[in-house]
């Protein structure tokens, strides 16, 4: 018996599709496959929406596993912040599957906004929102560990979200609330595992120190993406500082958070010196001049004026 | 400080110096006192103009538009008056008169308290 394309392609999704009965979501369609779960478009049958839905993988359902996916959940819906993706449920299937249910972004990662050819100073924007959504989550002892063009969202109104806190790494000063087993948590990474993405993970995760990982080594990561955003094209004096200083290889040589990066960046597009930079005089005057071409275009304007009115009375 | 009180300070900060220039074309040098004065007034009453703009309306551009029209207009009102030897100096003063009203719609609208900001202090 001959079955079309389309059959086989209907029957592979029904053989993948997650038993969804008993919970109030159907399953539409499979949206991504991370390292631990897939994520799938369903909509809510008593809302009438669609979500995303966060479901961990049949060959890596163990208890252990389940434990970091409801972990994560819980770290997720503790970070209230308009750049971080909202967790509006969790549960379990009834083969036992652990699963979370979000807002279904419709946008695009950070890679295809940067394939659009945004202008540096809407890239830079957009990377400040990123650096927001980091701070934020830094302020309440989560640290991302995996932050990469590909777990950022970018949707249709410029709204950036961070997504993908699976590996997330909560801090010792992190509150009460995003603790999921306090004081210990049991599911935290054990020091020679290597959590992250090459070419964008801190040296110090690249050697499994895990210990040694906390909010820098996302200021790393957070260097390494605005190293992406900002192309071939070669970066100006004071933005190459501040990439060289989030990417430093000595995390005590780097910013100390997201928020200290976003706002050298924030300076950088006001026209304000950054920290990272010590700029000459001849840097500092043509900031200056960049900043007020304005007023020298105006001044130039009445010098010029003068000069053709002395040219009108000496005729 | 709010806008009209900085139209008002740049404004006439300007006109003297506007006035001063007077100082190298020789056949008007005598009268320079004169036009100091008059240079110092006709930029304050733009600093003033322009700062009110300013509080009313947010944008560079229709500030800088303002000031260069206010300029015009207060320089032509200068130059329509004879000088003691009877000539008028219409492209002499209204070039760069309007010029300097454009500066100082410019230096309006970028400094100086917002009305709420100057009400709240």
């Amino acid at each position: 018996m001959w079955l079309s394309d389309e059959t086989v392609g209907r029957l592979q999704q029904i053989g993948t599709e997650p038993d969804l009965a008993g919970t109030k979501y159907r399953p539409v369609r499979e949206l991504a496959r991370g390292g631990m779960g897939t994520v799938w478009i369903a909509h809510d049958e008593e809302l009438d929406r669609e979500v995303a839905l966060k479901v961990l993988r049949p060959e890596l359902s163990t208890p252990e596993a389940a434990a970091r996916m409801v972990r994560e959940a819980k770290i997720v819906a503790a970070l209230e912040h308009p750049g971080i993706i909202p967790v509006h449920d969790v549960g379990s299937l009834r083969d036992g599957r652990v699963f979370y249910a979000m807002k279904l972004v419709r946008g695009t990662t950070l890679e295809q906004f940067r394939e659009s050819g945004p202008t540096r100073a809407e890239a830079l924007r957009a990377f400040v929102r990123i650096c927001e959504a980091v701070a934020f989550a830094h302020a309440h002892g989560v640290v991302h560990r995996d932050l990469k063009p590909g777990n950022v969202m970018v949707g249709p109104f410029g709204e950036v979200l961070v997504v993908d806190w699976g590996v997330a790494k909560l801090l010792r000063d992190a509150p009460q609330t995003i603790s999921p087993s306090p004081p210990h948590d049991e599911h935290q990474t054990r020091d020679g595992t290597v959590v992250g993405t090459p070419g964008y993970m801190a040296p110090e995760q690249e050697r499994g120190e895990i210990s040694l990982v906390d909010e820098r080594s996302d200021v790393f990561a957070l260097g390494a993406i605005l190293r992406f955003l900002l192309g071939e094209a070669p970066a100006p004096p004071p933005l190459a500082s501040i990439l060289g200083r989030a990417m430093h290889a000595q995390p005590e040589s780097r910013y100390p958070g997201a928020s200290t990066l976003a706002d050298d960046v924030v300076r950088f597009l006001d026209g304000l010196p950054v920290s990272a930079h010590r700029e000459s005089h001849l840097e500092r005057l043509a900031r200056w001049a960049t900043r007020h071409r304005t007023l020298l275009s105006l001044i130039a304007a009445y010098l010029m004026a003068r000069f053709l009115v002395f040219l009108w009375i000496d005729r | 400080m709010n806008k009209p009180l900085l139209g008002l300070l740049l404004g006439g900060i300007l006109g003297v110096f506007d006035g001063l220039t007077a100082w190298f074309t020789p056949e008007v040098r005598p009268f320079i006192i004169g036009i100091v004065i008059g240079s110092t007034f006709k930029g304050m009453i733009a600093g003033v103009a322009a700062g009110w703009f300013a509080r009313k309306v947010h944008s560079v551009p229709a500030g800088i538009v303002f000031g260069f029209a206010v300029g015009l207009l207060l320089a032509f009102a200068v130059a329509a008056m004879p000088s003691e030897t009877g000539e008028h100096y219409y492209f002499e003063i209204m070039l760069p008169g309007s010029v300097l009203g454009a500066v100082v719609g410019w230096a309006t609208q970028k400094y100086g308290q917002p009305a709420a900001a100057a009400q709240a202090a």
